[in-house]
C-alpha cells in the first residue's frame, strides 16, 4: 500500500537491525539505527506530516536535503529536515505546520537565509514555525 | 616548495577523485561533505549502523571506491570532514590573494549545537553535484509524489522501497536506475516513462552511442538495467509523459499522456494508472549556491547553466576549480576524470605528468556524452501546455500558475526580484532550489523575453541561485566563535608545511564493467 523497509532478513546487503525507538506527537515508533527521521517515518507507513501554507500534507519529496518538504522539529529544534537527519534513540519528534501564516525558516528576512531561530521555551506543536 | 593547502567541498565521485590528485601532487588536502559517509549521489552506501555485510550488492564499481576510501581516510595529509556543510564563502580582504574563505558547520543535520570552522586555502575545488529537476504538474506536491533521486536514496541508502505500485517517469538514462533499485527492493514497478520520442533519443545519442558508453564504463550497467526491467517484465515507454497525479492526501492514481516531441500532449491519449508511488525526473539542476556564492562565471547551455571552467577545471574566481555535476550532467565516470584534473591542478600538480593527457581524454569523453546526453533528453517547450491555473509552480509558497501569470502581467518589465516578491515563489524555506529555474522560464515565456539567467554568457550569478546563506544556520551557531581548522590547516594566510612530492596522478578507476 505504502513505503516499506526491505526485511533484514530478505535483504541483499546483509543488515542487521538494531532496534530504536522516537516519539512522534507523542506516538512511540519502532525504528532502527542508521535510519534517518524521515526513513523512520516512512517505514512506519506515513507518508506525510508536515503541513504547506494551505494546510495541505508533505513528507518526503526530494530525499537529500534540497527541498525542506520533510521538515520537523526534533527535541526541540524547529526545522531539520527529516530526510538528513539520523534518528536516535529517544528522539522526540513533533511535525510542524505551516497553515495559519505560519512563518518557517527560509524567508527573505534578517540574513536571507534560511537560518532558523532556537527553539522557544515552551514546548508545543502549535501550528507555526518560529522562523528568522 | 611549500604545500598547498586544498579544500575539496563534496566526497561524490567528483570530489573524491579531487581529493587523491590533489594529496598525489603534494597538497595538505581537507574533504568536507554534510553527509556521514564518503560517495556522494552515485556510491550511496547503507549508514553504518546498518552493519551491511554485503553493500556491495547494490553498487557498481564498488571496489575502486572502497579502495579510494579507504586510502584517503589513511592518507597522513587528508583530513576527513563528515557531516561538515559549507554553509557561506566569503571574499577574501582586498588585496588579499586566494579563493573565498570557507565557513563550514560540523556535526548533525540542521542541529543547532554544531562547531563551527573557518578555513582559509590556498585552492578550493567544489564538487557539491546536483539534484533531480522536477517540472510541475497538477498534483505534484501529493505525498507519495517523490523525485526519481529520492526513490533512489530511500532504496540504496535506507533500504525503504517507496511504494509497491510505483510509476517512474520523466527524462533521462537515470530512470533505469532508479527502476531498477525500486526492482531490487521488493517493489512493483508499473512502467517507466520517458517523456522524448524514440525518435529524438536516436538522434540525440548520435552514431556509435554504445562505443561511447564503453569509454565510460557504462555499458554493463545500462545492460544490468535493461536486463533487470526485462526479468520483471516492466515496460519502458517513449514519448509518454505524466500529465497529472491525482488523490485525496495522497497519490492514488495518475494521467498519462503521449507527446510530441516537443512536449504537447497528444489530445485523446490521455491514460489513468493507479499507483501508490510516483518517482520523477527530468533531468538534474547542478547546485549552483556555492560557484555563485565564489563569484564563479555561469555557462547557459540548453540543458540549463552550468559552472564555465576552463581545460584545467579552472573557474573564473581567482583559486577556485570546478568538477562534477555542476560543471555538466554527465555522470559519474567523467565526474572523476574531472575531479582528478581539477584535484591536480588546483594542488598546483606538473602540467607535464605522464597521466595527464589520458585524463583529459576521459573528461572530454564525458563532456561528449554530457552534450549527447543533453541532446536525447531534453526538456520540450511545450511542457507548460500541462499546467492549469491552479497548479503549484512553487511548492514552498504553494503560488499556482494563475498567481504567476497575473504578476507577469501587472509586473511586466519588472525585475525577478519583484515578481518574487509579488507571487512569494521562491521565498520558501527551499530559496527557489526545487522552483527557480522553472519560475524564471516561465516568467520569461510570459514577458516574452528571455529568462535573465541566460541573460549574456559569462555574467556572474542570477539571481534564483543566490543564496548567501549555502545551508541553514541557526542564529546560536553564528553567534558561537569558530573552532580551529585541523592540525596543519589555517584560518587566515600564512604558510604550510613542506610535504614530500608524490609521483603523479592516477587515471580514475574504471573498471570493465
Ligand atoms: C538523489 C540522486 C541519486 C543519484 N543516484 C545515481 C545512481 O544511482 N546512479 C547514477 O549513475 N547516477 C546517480 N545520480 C547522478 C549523480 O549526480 C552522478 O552520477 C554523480 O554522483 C555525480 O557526482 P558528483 O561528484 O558531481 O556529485 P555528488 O555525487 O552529488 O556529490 C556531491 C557531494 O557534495 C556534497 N555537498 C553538496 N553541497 C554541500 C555543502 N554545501 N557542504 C558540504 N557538502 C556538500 C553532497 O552531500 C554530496 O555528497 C544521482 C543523483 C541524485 C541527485
Ligand atoms: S525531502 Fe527534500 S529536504 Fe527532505
Amino acid at each position: 500500500m505504502t513505503a516499506r523497509l526491505v526485511p533484514a532478513a530478505d535483504d541483499a546487503t546483509g543488515r542487521r537491525e538494531r532496534p530504536l525507538r522516537i516519539t512522534v506527537d507523542g506516538e512511540a515508533l519502532d525504528g532502527f539505527a542508521g535510519q534517518s527521521i524521515a526513513g523512520v517515518l516512512l517505514a512506519a507507513g506515513r507518508l506525510a506530516w508536515r503541513r504547506g501554507p494551505s494546510g495541505a500534507p508533505r513528507g518526503v519529496f526530494c530525499g537529500i536535503g534540497v527541498c525542506f518538504d520533510c521538515l520537523v522539529r526534533v527535541n526541540g529544534e524547529p526545522d531539520v529536515r527529516a530526510c538528513r537527519r539520523r534518528a536516535r534513540d529517544g528522539d522526540t519528534v513533533l511535525t510542524q505546520s505551516r497553515a495559519g501564516g505560519g512563518e518557517e525558516a527560509g524567508d527573505e528576512g534578517a540574513s536571507g537565509s534560511s537560518a532558523a531561530l532556537p527553539a522557544p521555551a515552551e514546548e508545543d506543536n502549535s501550528d507555526t514555525e518560529d522562523g528568522v | 616548495m611549500t604545500a598547498r593547502h586544498v579544500l575539496v567541498v563534496g566526497a561524490g565521485p567528483a570530489g573524491l577523485a579531487a581529493a587523491r590528485s590533489a594529496l598525489a601532487a603534494g597538497a595538505e588536502v581537507v574533504l568536507v561533505d554534510s553527509a556521514e559517509e564518503m560517495g556522494g549521489q552515485y556510491h550511496r552506501v547503507p549508514p553504518a549502523a546498518f552493519g551491511a555485510a554485503h553493500p556491495e550488492r547494490l553498487q557498481h564499481h564498488w571496489a575502486p571506491f572502497t579502495r579510494l576510501r579507504r586510502e584517503l581516510r589513511a592518507h597522513p595529509r587528508c583530513t576527513w570532514w563528515p557531516e561538515t556543510a559549507v554553509w557561506a564563502l566569503e571574499p577574501r580582504d582586498p588585496g588579499e590573494q586566494g579563493p573565498p574563505r570557507v565557513h563550514l558547520l560540523h556535526g548533525p543535520a540542521d542541529g543547532s549545537g554544531r562547531t563551527r570552522h573557518v578555513l582559509a586555502p590556498d585552492a578550493l575545488v567544489l564538487a557539491p553535484g546536483a539534484h533531480d529537476r522536477v517540472l510541475p504538474f497538477p498534483g505534484w506536491e501529493l505525498p507519495g509524489v517523490f523525485t526519481a533521486g529520492a526513490a533512489q536514496a530511500l532504496a540504496k541508502g535506507e533500504r525503504i522501497a517507496v511504494g509497491e505500485r510505483v510509476l517512474v517517469a520523466g527524462s533521462g538514462p537515470f530512470l533505469l536506475p532508479v527502476a531498477g533499485s525500486l526492482l531490487e527492493a521488493g517493489a512493483g514497478v508499473r512502467a517507466v516513462l520517458e517523456a522524448n520520442p524514440a525518435r529524438t533519443l536516436a538522434r540525440g545519442w548520435g552514431s556509435r552511442p554504445w562505443q561511447l558508453a564503453a569509454h565510460l564504463g557504462k555499458t554493463g550497467e545500462l545492460r544490468d538495467y535493461a536486463g533487470q526491467l526485462l526479468r520483471h517484465r516492466v515496460p519502458y515507454r517513449t514519448g509518454r509523459a505524466v500529465v497529472e497525479a491525482r488523490g485525496t492526501g495522497r497519490v492514488e492514481e495518475v494521467v498519462t499522456a503521449r507527446l510530441r516531441p516537443d512536449w504537447s500532449v497528444v489530445p485523446g491519449s490521455s491514460r489513468t494508472l493507479a499507483v501508490d508511488a510516483l518517482c520523477v525526473s527530468h533531468g538534474f539542476s547542478p547546485q549552483l549556491e556555492l560557484p555563485v556564492a565564489a563569484g564563479c562565471a555561469l555557462l547557459p547551455s540548453p540543458a540549463g547553466e552550468f559552472v564555465r571552467v576552463d581545460g584545467e577545471q579552472r573557474t573564473s574566481a581567482e583559486g577556485v576549480w570546478a568538477a562534477g555535476e555542476i560543471t555538466g550532467i554527465a555522470g559519474a565516470p567523467a565526474a572523476r576524470a574531472e575531479g582528478a584534473l581539477a584535484g591536480w591542478y588546483a594542488a598546483g600538480g606538473d602540467r607535464t605528468a605522464r597521466a595527464l593527457p589520458r585524463l583529459h581524454q576521459v573528461r572530454d569523453q564525458g563532456r561528449d556524452f554530457a552534450a549527447r546526453l543533453a541532446r536525447a533528453h531534453p526538456i520540450g517547450a511545450a511542457w507548460p501546455g500541462w499546467l492549469r491555473p491552479d497548479t503549484l509552480v512553487c511548492r514552498c509558497e504553494e503560488t499556482d500558475y494563475a498567481a504567476l501569470c497575473a504578476a507577469a502581467r501587472e509586473e511586466s518589465g519588472a525585475a525577478a526580484r519583484t515578481a518574487r516578491l509579488a507571487t512569494r515563489a521562491g521565498l520558501g524555506p527551499c530559496q527557489a532550489r526545487i522552483c527557480g529555474p522553472t519560475v524564471g522560464e516561465l516568467r520569461a515565456r510570459l514577458r516574452g523575453s528571455a529568462p535573465d539567467a541566460r541573460d549574456a554568457e559569462g555574467l556572474a550569478a542570477p539571481s534564483s541561485h543566490r543564496r548567501p546563506l549555502a545551508q541553514p544556520l541557526r542564529l546560536g551557531e553564528l553567534a558561537r566563535a569558530p573552532a580551529p581548522p585541523p592540525p596543519g590547516h589555517r584560518a587566515d594566510g600564512g604558510p604550510g608545511s613542506v610535504p614530500p612530492r608524490d609521483p603523479g596522478p592516477e587515471l580514475p578507476d574504471d573498471p570493465a564493467p
